[in-house]
């Protein structure tokens, strides 16, 4: 999804350039350079969009068609039946192992988001508003626990859910996910709380209200653009999140999406056009949902960049 | 309307840090009572105490008799003015003026009425409609001193409300919150870390340093005769010169031989500092009687005064001279003394003595 991002804001700094500058002159130049610019970022964007395009068209051919060489680049049969093996069983008896693999998907990563923001939009209102004993160094051990990549910490994980009986079970998922998440969930929304003066707070307690009501009906609803922002962020990283799911769940009843569609591959022979349909189904919601908050990311990344 | 007693208050952030030693206060009732210091002297902490927003780590708040450590907020009946406003910024200014009186559920009819009365002593009839983002900083400002004031409370807070406003706005605004209080009548505590903000306004004056009392008094007091080194070096602009002195043959004398009548009671005769008011100096020509000789190192032109700094003996001090007097750079002249006797200070407890 960092290519999202990134695509966004070149746009934007694309758009910045291409003012028309004044005079002739500068601006023969200017067009030239807006040229120069236009096809640069059509290279980059064919190199950054091919692979999709590739897994797209693969999950459109026939299966011939997948192993034809040369390529069939542009005349192949469009076919759906890859999408529909994605959801159906291939006899036709009933829901496939895949959709169900998305089902556990969609209820773990939107569990485990709703926990982490439910848990990490007060503390960092906390952490924001008051001040504590050593919060510098709290905010900072908060933060070292995402210092270490997933696999490192899997193995202990695994032992200890394995004590607990949280192995192979989707509230596991939900809670390693919501612990991953809260530290990116405080970090960030501690960011978009400091922006809100804590001034409206508190002449709202003076004209009558407690600190609760006045977090809740002035600053809460200043945060939303935040929220969504730091929410989406957390729900694509639990979403694509592949090494805990396929240490932690063994069973397809349990399985989220990424590692049931990279069970796909290995066997004898493999149905590479049911990989990529299952693939771009697994991208939609992820590619969807950035889009329609593509500005709320933008502000994200870049919050901070600009003193009050 | 009442007074505010603050005793023996002290408060201690959790990460360790004291805003405030140990502090006690007395406002009383209709005063506009200034509190004064540098950033970090606990000043605006203290107020926040007052308010409620903060919770002392000991010591009493009373307000008008009553004890109030323990209420919130919205139950110790003050209103309180912040430096950057905190208008709510999706209400218009009569909703923002209002709002008080809804959070208390006055009836409508009524609120209509008081909404009009403030915005009328502040002049805001013209901007009712408008939201904050389509007021100017002071038109936002007189805003929330609208809504503080809409509620009648018992004290008014203000914490470095003119800060955010351009100089000469923030005449104007000091002008009317004067004005504002001496009408209304209400005691009010007012935070700035700007001495002429202070010296204008203040019925009395609190001059607060790192957590502790440095003196209080009337402007006028706080000007003549500041309590410690710290106060002569704080009110006044450009601020007092503080001269070594010792006594000798019934006079003070600094090294650079300016000779000063001291003060009634001095007891002691050394490490004396004494406070000198650049006004209470006057350059002269070197050949003027008890003048010592001296010579220009700079001088402020500032249209209605001259400041010069002048050298004597190796230490400089500041003259403040009428703006016809005539002293070129550098050139020799004799400095004397004009004023009554100046306040003596201890060296090292930075005390007043004298």
């Amino acid at each position: 999804m960092a290519l999202h991002i990134d695509e966004t804001v070149a746009a934007e700094a694309g758009a910045g350039h291409a003012d028309p500058p004044r005079g002739p002159q500068r601006r023969r130049r200017g067009t030239l350079r807006t040229w120069v610019e236009i096809v640069a970022l059509a290279a980059i964007a064919v190199v950054m969009l091919f692979p999709v395009v590739w897994m797209l068209e693969t999950s459109l051919k026939e299966g011939r068609d997948v192993y034809a060489v040369p390529a069939k680049i542009l005349s192949f049969d469009v076919t759906l039946d890859h999408y529909k093996d994605v959801f159906v069983q291939r006899d036709g008896s009933g829901t496939s192992d895949l959709a169900v693999s998305f089902k556990n998907s969609i209820i773990v990563a939107g569990t485990s988001t709703l926990l982490a923001t439910l848990l990490g939009v007060p503390a960092a209102w906390a952490y924001s508003r008051f001040r504590m004993k050593a919060k510098k160094d709290q905010l900072f051990f908060i933060l070292s626990t995402r210092f270490m990549p997933p696999v490192v910490v899997v193995i202990p994980i695994f032992l200890m859910y394995r004590d607990l009986g949280l192995l192979n079970t989707k509230l596991g998922l939900i809670l390693i996910y919501a612990a991953f998440n809260l530290p990116f969930t405080i970090w960030m929304m501690k960011g978009f709380v400091d922006e809100v003066p804590a001034e409206y707070e508190e002449a709202a307690m003076l004209d009558g209200y407690s600190r609760f009501e006045a977090f809740w009906r002035y600053t809460l609803p200043l945060l939303v653009p935040g929220i969504a922002a730091t929410a989406v962020f957390a729900l694509i990283f639990s979403w694509n999140e592949f090494v805990f799911a396929i240490f932690l769940t063994s069973s397809d009843s349990v399985r989220t999406a990424p590692p049931a569609i990279a069970g796909l591959i290995g066997g004898t022979t493999i149905d590479w056009g049911l990989v990529a349909a299952s693939a771009m189904v697994f991208a939609a919601p992820v590619l969807l949902f950035a889009f329609l908050v593509r500005k709320h990311l933008v502000a994200g990344v870049t919050l901070g960049a600009v003193r009050r | 309307m009442a007074g505010i007693e603050i005793t023996e208050l002290h408060k201690r952030f959790p990460d360790g840090t004291v805003a405030v030693e140990k502090l006690d206060l007395s406002m009383r009732d209709g005063e506009l009572f200034v509190m004064l210091g540098p950033s970090g002297c606990g000043k605006t902490t203290t107020l926040r105490s007052i308010a409620g927003l903060e919770r002392q780590t000991s010591g009493d708040i009373r307000i008008g008799h009553r004890l109030v450590n323990d209420l919130p907020p919205a139950e110790r009946d003050i209103a309180m003015v912040f430096q950057f406003y905190a208008l709510y910024p999706h209400l218009r200014a009569k909703d923002n003026i209002a709002f008080p009186l809804r959070a208390e559920g006055t009836p409508e009819a009524e609120v209509k009425e008081r909404v009009a009365e403030a915005a009328r002593m502040l002049r805001l009839e013209a901007l009712l409609e408008r939201r904050p983002n389509q007021l100017s900083g002071g038109e936002q400002q007189r805003v929330a001193l609208a809504r503080a004031l809409i509620r009648q409370p018992l004290a008014f807070l203000m914490d470095e409300p003119l800060t955010n406003l351009d100089a000469e706005l923030r005449a104007d605004m000091r002008t009317s919150i004067k004005h504002l209080q001496q009408r209304l009548g209400t005691t009010m505590v007012y935070v700035t870390h700007d001495q002429l903000e202070a010296m204008s306004l203040g019925d009395r004056i609190a001059i607060l340093n790192k957590g502790r009392l440095e003196q209080v008094g009337t402007p006028l007091e706080v000007y003549n005769r500041p309590a410690s080194l710290f106060c002569a070096g704080f009110i006044g602009s450009p601020p007092m010169n503080l001269l070594p002195v010792e006594v000798s043959e019934g006079r003070l004398r600094t090294p650079g031989g300016l000779s000063l009548v001291p003060p009634g009671g001095l007891s002691t005769r050394q490490g004396l500092v004494a406070g000198v008011r650049p006004e209470q100096l006057e350059v002269t020509t070197p050949d003027a009687g008890d003048a010592v000789p001296a010579r220009i190192v700079s001088e402020e032109v500032l249209g209605d005064e001259i400041i010069y700094v002048v050298s004597a003996g190796g230490a400089d001090v500041r003259v403040r001279m009428p703006p016809t007097s005539r002293f070129g750079l550098d050139a020799p002249v004799g400095l004397r003394h004009t004023g009554s006797p100046p306040p003596v200070y201890d060296a090292t407890s930075e005390r007043l003595v004298a």
